[in-house]
């Protein structure tokens, strides 16, 4: 039977929006406090959510193998970084959406344990992004 | 459509074992959740029922009748349990979240006539949750 798991975890780290395609008025007024020059950072709270037929040992997949994946792949390579610097983002702003999709596209790259049916990731206590590829969001 | 989630919470204890593997590749693949010996967690059970508004009483389910239900199928049987010996799902099921979610579904479904289930989701814990939406 085809079940969910839904696994939490947490990185901190720090950015600044603005876009270069903007005049720095533009940016000003598009992105506010999050334009300031000097960045800010957030505790995210990344949900990744995985699918597939429960096995014989009770498993949608092994939690060792969703846990080493995400935390070589993805908090490793954000925890306490500046996101502006990351290579990910040389040419993409990196807002929560396109964190999301780039967790997301990792995830979907490196873990193939199960299927990867969405990354929620939560930018504070009341922000919060998810993302899944084509098939969208079944429920 | 209109969905109604209901939670409560439950506390029990269970072990992984898998009875076709061997000792060693039971401590290999549940490592400290193999003790036979068991531990526990306070589950949180959200129950979530779809359907469309009575337009009489303005309700999707009657909500006492839904936590009747939950309370007789589900916390009668599994509060304060230990979920391998005294649930007879898992005599032959190990009770991982995802099981769990898979038995509390087929104990509600047939019980649950005056709405339809849309989800059942098991939180081990905060960071750890399953959800199950019946055979899809």
């Amino acid at each position: 039977m085809k079940a969910y798991l839904n696994r939490r975890y947490r990185f901190s780290a720090s950015h600044r929006l603005h876009s270069e395609q903007m005049s720095d008025d533009e940016n000003r007024a598009t992105y506010g406090k999050c334009n300031n020059p000097h960045g800010h950072g957030h505790n995210y709270v990344l949900e990744v959510t995985v699918s597939g037929q429960v096995d014989q040992n009770g498993m949608v997949c092994n939690l060792v193998d969703l846990d080493d994946c995400v935390q070589q792949n993805v908090v490793t390579r954000f925890d306490l970084e500046n996101l502006n610097y990351r290579q990910e983002f040389a040419s993409a702003v990196p807002t929560t959406e396109n964190l999301c999709t780039v967790i997301y596209d990792i995830l979907k790259r490196e873990f193939r344990q199960a299927h990867l049916e969405r990354v929620r990731l939560e930018e504070t206590l009341f922000n919060s992004f998810e993302y899944a590829r084509t098939e969208g969001l079944n429920h | 459509m209109l969905y109604l989630t209901r939670k409560v919470e439950f506390a029990a204890s269970h072990y992984y074992h898998n009875p076709e593997l061997s000792p060693e590749e039971n401590r290999r693949l549940f490592g400290k959740c193999n003790n036979p010996n068991g531990h526990g967690h306070n589950y949180v059970l959200e129950v979530t029922v779809k359907g469309e508004v009575d337009p009489r009483s303005g309700f999707v389910v009657d909500l006492k009748r839904l936590k009747e239900i939950m309370n007789r199928e589900v916390l009668d049987a599994m509060d304060h349990r230990f979920l391998n010996k005294e649930v007879p799902e898992f005599a032959t099921r190990v009770p991982t979240t995802e099981n769990l979610a898979i038995a509390i579904w087929q104990r509600l479904a047939p019980t649950l006539t005056n709405a339809k289930l849309h989800r059942v989701r098991v939180y081990e814990n905060h960071d750890l949750f399953a959800d199950f939406y019946g055979e899809e």
